[in-house]
């Protein structure tokens, strides 16, 4: 085993966790922020990635699919958000959970009804065929440019958390959402918005996960116990955690898949194991609220 | 009106006529389970019922009694149908040694997965479970060469069966409803038994509060891990009864979607009450029948009339006909 492979496995894990990152981000802000784990963030995910493959389709270029995608669905998390979610604050935490659960088989359905059963190809956009030598060995551009976008869109949603005011706000909203209402914040509208940005980064892993994997009806369910392992890891509301826990799962798969491939599914789970036997509250997490 | 506390649920107060009548909640529930067959559109539905209703129930002790909102209940059920299939088909175990064999092995496998995910509590048991079951599924699918793997298991058939030399022909679907039915109601019995005991006073309470069950001096860790492998052998018995019923276990019993299905039926027919689950399955079985009649997408229905349920009838069918009749507020 030659020391390029192992480089270039690993480059991939990292493309594979960046994919997992954006996910389980939008899935452990709504959580940190409005307690409420969305059991239908694959089925999301899974959405935005036929979105983007329409909009693609539609506009004959790959950018305006993965620019559009997750605006619209973000958007449609919003009305989810509003019509469903919003009546089932202060009823049990279940509830919510349960609900995104029923909402999962609607959509999951919805989408067979329009596009079928079967998988459909995404095209990798035509500036982004092919490899590029990056001295050690050759890799894949379109992994080359998930990794970077990846990494841009974790810079911008930083800054904006930690620089801007409407990073204050949502910071103190999920610490305690009574004081901001009484400091005049409208809080409903907070986590309308940050449920949109939830689902929203949903739609952008779909969108990037299309031309990795096959678009089918079924390749969120996969994509949510990912991202729930990944969220686990971590620590539950933590974004570093999921940054950290997302790369290490990807990276582990990818590594795995190298020396035992059959395992390579099977090792997400263990390290969920290892890490819960040892720290409850995950990685990063705080202890208290979840363990 | 004050909620009844659990320790009356032990004292058992005389209160309405009605209210009587839940003393006898099992054998009650098996003459309406004995008479089911007839009340169904067919056989088939009837044992399916039958077998979930197991499965659910015994997940019902897990988040209806004891609050804990597992997603891998999936992992029991299976377990359960492939243990016994693997023990038939591979080692020529006779169907009422490979029974006992097969809950005894998934139990050891509700400790494992109870040992890590009792660890952790609320929204994030939910997540751990899930995992975990989809742990299980991909073990499944990866030992090819013991489970079938995508194919699932199969090569093992049970059409007649020797009950202490009465022989019983599986073929037929009555005998093969009322032998199932036995162990629908050993199953039934041995949950009343839990909910009965002190035990059953315990994760009862440690829904209501768990902070105070702790302080109370209850090993709350224990307990859970206790009531999880409880839950996890009553629902590996449905799995026995899938096994025999159907002679093959397709691999898709251990997915997620079966986990999910467990838990909608489970709120569809009510939480906390023991016969809800049963009506769950039932009433879970009918609508799939019912729609897929006339369209291919019923899963787009089961999933709104879930929501509609979440929304505006959280006890389910079961628990609100119980609130509304009043009857049961102590031990449904």
């Amino acid at each position: 085993m030659d020391l390029s492979l192992i480089i270039m496995q690993l480059l991939s894990g990292i493309a594979l966790g960046a994919v997992l990152v954006i996910t389980a981000l939008g899935l452990t802000i709504v959580f940190g922020m409005l307690g409420v784990v969305n059991f239908a963030h694959g089925a999301l995910f899974m959405i935005g990635a036929y979105a983007g493959l329409y909009l693609a389709s539609l506009t004959g270029s790959f950018w305006w699919g993965l620019l559009l995608a997750p605006i619209l669905i973000g958007a449609f998390g919003m009305v989810i958000e509003f019509v469903l979610i919003r009546r089932l604050y202060g009823r049990s935490i279940d509830d919510p959970l349960l609900l995104t659960f029923g909402l999962s088989y609607i959509l999951v359905e919805g989408v067979r009804i329009v596009f079928g059963s079967d998988g459909i190809p995404f095209p990798t956009p035509p500036q982004l065929i092919g490899v590029l030598d990056l001295g050690v060995g050759i890799f894949p551009r379109y992994r080359l440019f998930v990794i970077v976008l990846v990494a841009v869109v974790l810079l911008a949603l930083w800054l904006t958390l930690e620089k801007t005011r409407i990073g204050l706000i949502v910071r103190a909203g999920a610490r305690d959402p009574t004081i901001m209402q009484v400091l005049g914040v409208d809080i409903g509208r907070v986590w309308l918005a940050i449920f949109g940005l939830g689902v929203g980064l949903a739609a952008l892993g779909g969108v990037l996960a299309g031309p990795m994997r096959s678009v089918n009806p079924e390749m969120g369910s996969l994509v949510l116990a990912e991202a729930f392992v990944v969220t686990v890891i971590g620590g539950l509301g933590s974004i570093v955690g999921a940054v950290v826990a997302g790369l290490m799962v990807g990276v582990s798969i990818s590594l795995v898949a190298l020396f035992a491939p059959e395992m390579a599914t099977i090792v997400m789970f263990a390290l969920m194991a290892v890490v819960l036997l040892i720290r409850p509250q995950g990685l990063f997490g705080v202890r208290g609220r979840t363990a | 009106m004050t909620r009844p506390s659990s320790g009356e649920v032990l004292a058992k107060p005389a209160t309405s006529g009605l209210d009587r009548i839940l003393d006898h909640r099992v054998l009650l529930s098996i003459a309406v389970l004995a008479v089911l067959p007839w009340l169904l559109p067919s056989k088939a539905l009837a044992v399916n019922v039958l077998i979930y209703g197991v499965v659910v129930m015994g997940y019902n002790l897990l988040f209806g009694y004891t609050g804990l909102l597992s997603f891998g209940q999936a992992a029991f059920f299976g377990a359960g149908a492939y243990f016994t299939g693997i023990a038939i088909g591979r080692y020529g175990v006779p169907w009422f040694v490979a029974v006992p064999i097969a809950v005894l092995l998934s139990t050891c496998l509700a400790a494992l997965i109870g040992i890590v995910s009792t660890r952790t509590r609320g929204i994030y048991f939910s997540m751990v479970t899930l995992a975990l079951a989809q742990l299980v599924y991909y073990v499944a699918l990866q030992a090819a060469s013991f489970t079938g793997g995508e194919n699932g298991l199969r090569g093992f058939t049970v059409d007649r069966v020797n009950l202490f030399g009465l022989q019983v022909n599986f073929l037929d679907p009555v005998n093969k409803y009322y032998v199932l039915m036995a162990f629908a109601g050993l199953a039934m019995w041995v949950q009343s038994r839990i909910l009965n005991s002190p035990f059953g006073a315990v994760i009862e309470a440690i829904r209501e509060n768990e902070q105070r069950a702790r302080a109370c001096g209850y090993d709350v860790e224990r307990s859970k891990l206790v009531v999880f492998m409880l839950s996890g052998a009553i629902s590996s018995l449905g799995g026995c009864m899938l096994a025999l019923h159907l002679s093959i276990v397709p691999l898709d019993i251990l997915h997620y979607q079966t986990s999910g299905m467990i838990v909608m039926m489970v709120l569809l027919g009510g939480a906390r009450s023991f016969f809800g689950p049963f009506v769950g399955a039932a009433s879970f079985l009918i609508l799939e029948d019912v729609i897929s009649l006339w369209t291919p997408h019923w899963q787009i229905f089961v999933g709104a009339i879930f929501v509609l349920f979440v929304l505006f009838l959280p006890k389910g069918i079961w628990g609100t006909l119980l609130d509304v009749l009043g009857i049961g507020k102590a031990r449904r």
